[in-house]
């Protein structure tokens, strides 16, 4: 493999990572404070692509406010979900609230089918966007240049919402101590929609960027990056937003390496996360950066 | 029978008990008391194996030959005969009143799966034996009306002799009381004490009890070990503990 | 009296199957096929209501169990012109191609495959917390599906298997021609599904019954509460899981008779998906509830199928709707269980009494 090629991967592989960090933040927040896989995280994923697609083709608006608003759009989907799926359910036992994950989950994928139609829609990215740039015989598509740089910027963003709002001290209070917090004080219901909205918020940016990259649109897409992006998650330290970022770029890059060096394996792509979490459980359990928690009696 | 020996129990920066050193002689009742937070259930944790102590050792000695229980898991130390009740209730809720108890003596069963699903006649002796002894137990603890209820639907105090009898199905030599007469009025604490004594004699047991009620543990404790702040402040018996200074002052936290 | 009710049980066992041979003749073979889903969903119901509603852990890997069912069975049953015939792409394996064994059999070596990865899956995933399970589990029957799709030489891909054998009861046919003197056309395929399911149910009442039943449920109610009274965890889980497992695995098998065809598309999680609805129907750890909602659903899902099609109601049409038909199960699901909460153990569909409503 030349320098050239292993560049090329690097920046693909960058790229990648960097969605999956942005849909791995969303898994994390919600588990932090609600113990909950939020499985329907990755169709909302789906959602924010779609609502992109539609607005591009049905408004007058500029391409990139138009990716603002349906990013704003999806987070209050996000929020609704939260409302409608998981909030009756706080005080029940947890596999209950899991299977209505599942349920949201599965509903979204089948409206999408029924509203979206299944047949495959190309994104309308812009032209710019999908450019390719030629940098000392290295050949990288804009988007996979431009992608980073938005994950870098929205975890600037994220980590100063977290660390320097009271919202976000509030976040942080929830993850660690959810009764303690709760009595302190904190409005439990405004702090967790807000979190959900977040969440959902770079999912769609995720999912746009997504639809920008790939080019092709279709019901189920969010299923695998979503599963993926939680192992990301899991493997980070599910809770811990560094966490989550350094699994999703573990993820990416791991993913696209693999297929680089060992061409034969292209085919069991989708398998190489899944492997990868078994390991992780079986090594160190908590991911790289998580802690044990002690059960209480 | 049980040799606590210097066990520090350390959760990242707290610790929650610290060099805690005891002793429990066979047939005895050895009380644990101590202010909220003392550490008591973290130190009853640790012998039954939930926690893993940060350091120390524990010694069980249950006929003669003594092993260490730090490395073995719950299941296991319940099997070479210590069990407890929570302080908590942990009952099986769902469950009936009978079967809480019956599952008590699951442990020593000795017959495969698929024997209980054949219902081959040596694991249907054994089933009937277990559930003679569940129904002996009920009766016992004065359940037995109540057995095929399911065991949520219990008064508070029922609950708490409920996991008494459970303790008891899995045969232990040793057995652990957390906190047994919370939210008892006085005449239920005092039956409660005759009911101790009374188990203890029929089951050969020892008994080692957390216990707020200050008449329960000077009332049946051979012994008393006083807990604060993880540390282990007094021993002695009740009469010895009720004049320690150090205890009055845990206690009412005179400084 | 005990004998008493052996004996009503044995009745109704024999009734069942002689009704069943009855309808086999009765019903067309399109009814023929939907009541044997049933019996083959009362299976995988039950086998994923051990696991979830009376182990109380939480496994989404059914399909991939089915998967490994359904495929071992196709390998070993179909005969080696049929195999030539399937794997055009890839020649298969030489020795996999040679094979052909009686359905029976087959069956059991699908189940086992099916439970030998349940073991080997849930050994080092069940000593965690139910969410890694539930992912894990996942995760797992993405693989399957990933290694089939990928594994042409043994699975023939992402064509699938046609051809699968069907007439799977030649020896009851057999027998039925040389005792009585009855000679079939066709062959009795509700039997194998059908005497299945009920080996099925009463193998879990009789489970549910015993100490190991009861200790599951146990773990369900209260972990901490279980390990204290001495019952080993991690060795009951796995137990629970690896018979889940081996059941899931014959569900898949005889599927994959039932189906004629089968292709790595069928085992995907909307698979699994389906069988959750039925447990939280049915209710979590409730034995008659799964068997009815078993029934139901696959009947529904049967019934339903015209919602995805162009609707024609006289003075109105729609166009074809595809997707409709899930998004209505999948409201169904989230309506029950964000109404019933806590009640996950009742049945929606029945209300039980008697005996096993205490259990």
């Amino acid at each position: 493999m030349s320098i050239q090629e292993f560049l090329q991967h690097l920046a693909n592989g960058t790229s990648l990572g960097s969605l999956y960090a942005l849909i791995a933040i969303g898994y994390t927040l919600v588990y932090g404070i609600l113990r909950l896989i939020n499985f329907a995280h990755g169709e909302i994923f789906m959602l924010g692509a779609y609502i992109a697609y539609y607005g591009i083709f049905f408004t007058p608006l500029p391409w990139w406010l138009v990716f603002i608003l349906a990013s704003v759009l999806t987070g209050l989907i996000g929020l609704l979900l939260e409302k409608i799926a998981y909030k009756p359910l706080r005080n029940s036992p947890r596999i209950t609230i899991l299977i209505s994950a599942i349920g949201a989950s599965f509903l979204f994928q089948n409206l999408g089918i029924l509203i979206f139609s299944g047949r495959p829609k190309a994104f309308p990215a812009p032209a710019f966007l999908n450019g390719v740039l030629n940098i000392g015989g290295v050949s990288v598509g804009t988007i996979s240049l431009i992608i980073p740089v938005v994950t870098i910027i929205l975890l600037v963003l994220l980590t100063f919402i977290i660390q320097k709002t009271k919202t976000g001290m509030a976040m942080r209070a929830l993850s660690k101590d959810y009764e303690a917090a709760s009595l302190m004080g904190i409005d439990i219901n405004k702090v967790i929609s807000f979190t959900f909205f977040i969440g959902s918020f770079l999912a769609a940016v995720g999912g746009i960027m997504w639809g920008i990259k790939y080019l092709q649109l279709v019901p189920h897409m969010g299923v695998m990056p979503g599963l993926k992006c939680f192992i990301a998650a899991v493997i980070g330290g599910i809770g811990n937003i560094t966490g989550a970022v350094i699994g999703g770029f573990i993820l990416g890059l791991g993913e696209i390496m693999l297929i680089a060096f060992l061409p034969t394996l292209t085919g069991y792509r989708d398998a190489f996360a899944f492997i990868l979490l078994i390991l992780i459980l079986l090594v160190k359990p908590t991911g790289l950066m998580g802690e044990k928690i002690a059960e209480k009696v | 029978m049980l040799k606590i020996d210097n066990v520090t129990m350390r959760f990242g920066g707290v610790v929650a008990v610290n060099q805690f050193s005891a002793k429990i002689d066979p047939g005895e009742i050895v009380g644990l008391i101590g202010p909220n937070g003392a550490g008591k259930t973290t130190v009853f944790n640790m012998v039954t194996g939930v926690y893993k102590p940060t350091s120390g050792d524990i010694i069980f000695t249950p006929n003669g030959t003594s092993q260490s229980i730090i490395n073995l898991r719950p299941d296991q130390i319940a099997q070479i005969g210590i069990c407890r009740t929570f302080q908590n209730i942990r009952l099986f809720k769902e469950l009936t009143v009978l079967d809480n108890v019956f599952i008590g003596s699951h442990l020593r069963l000795k017959s495969g799966i698929f024997s209980s699903v054949l219902r081959l006649p040596n694991y249907t002796k054994q089933e009937k034996a277990m559930y003679e002894k569940a129904k002996y137990l009920l009766e016992k603890v004065g359940l037995y009306e109540e057995k095929d209820e399911k065991s949520f639907s219990l008064p508070y105090g029922k609950q708490r002799r409920l996991e008494i009898a459970r303790a008891l199905a899995t045969d232990p030599k040793l057995l652990l009381l957390d906190e047994p007469a919370a939210g008892m009025n006085p005449q239920e604490t005092q039956e409660l004490m005759e009911f101790i004594e009374n188990i203890k004699e029929e089951f050969d047991l020892t008994i080692f009890l957390i216990e707020h009620h200050m008449e329960v543990v000077m009332g049946i404790c051979d012994r008393i070990y006083v807990l604060d702040q993880g540390a282990h402040i007094a021993d002695g018996d009740p009469l010895e503990i009720q004049n320690n200074p150090k205890v009055i002052e845990a206690y009412l936290g005179v400084d | 009296m005990k004998d008493n009710k052996i004996i009503k049980y044995i009745i109704c066992v024999v009734v069942a199957i002689i009704a069943m041979i009855f309808l086999n003749f009765v019903l067309d073979s399109y009814k023929v096929r939907v009541l044997n889903l049933c019996f083959i969903y009362i299976i995988l119901g039950l086998s994923m209501n051990l696991i979830n509603g009376f182990t109380g852990l939480f496994s989404l890997g059914h399909a991939g169990f089915m998967a490994i069912g359904a495929y071992t069975v196709a390998i070993l049953t179909m005969t080696p012109e049929m195999k030539e015939m399937n794997y055009y792409m890839k020649p298969m394996v030489s020795f996999l191609q040679q094979i052909n064994m009686p359905f029976i059999v087959a069956l059991i070596i699908g189940g086992l495959l099916a439970a030998l990865f349940g073991f080997l899956i849930g050994a080092p995933v069940l000593k965690l917390t139910d969410d890694y399970l539930a992912i894990a589990t996942l995760g797992f029957s993405e693989i399957i599906r990933v290694v089939i799709i990928n594994l042409q030489s043994v699975t023939n891909g992402a064509l699938g298997l046609k051809g699968i054998p069907q007439k799977t009861n030649q020896f009851f046919v057999k027998l039925l021609r040389d005792i009585f003197g009855i000679s079939l056309s066709h062959s009795i395929n509700l039997l194998w599904a059908g005497i299945g399911a009920i080996i099925t149910i009463v193998f879990m009442f009789l489970l549910m019954k015993g100490s190991y039943g009861k200790a599951f449920k146990a773990i369900r109610e209260d972990e901490i509460a279980a390990r204290s009274m001495g019952v080993n965890l991690f060795k009951h889980k796995v137990m629970s899981f690896t018979i889940g497992s081996f059941l899931a695995g014959i569900g898949g098998g005889l599927l994959a008779v039932s189906l004629g065809t089968i292709d790595p598309t069928l085992f995907k999680f909307s698979l699994t998906w389906n069988i959750i609805l039925i447990v939280v129907l049915g209710g979590m750890g409730n034995i008659n509830g799964t068997i009815i909602s078993a029934i139901v659903v696959t009947i529904a899902m049967e019934a339903l199928r015209f919602l995805d099609e162009p609707l024609n109601l006289g003075f109105i049409q729609t166009p074809a709707l595809p997707g409709l038909r899930m998004v209505v199960f999948s409201i169904i699901l989230m309506t029950v269980i964000i109404f019933k909460k806590d009640n996950v153990l009742k049945s929606t569909l029945v209300k039980v009494r008697g005996r096993y409503a205490k259990n």
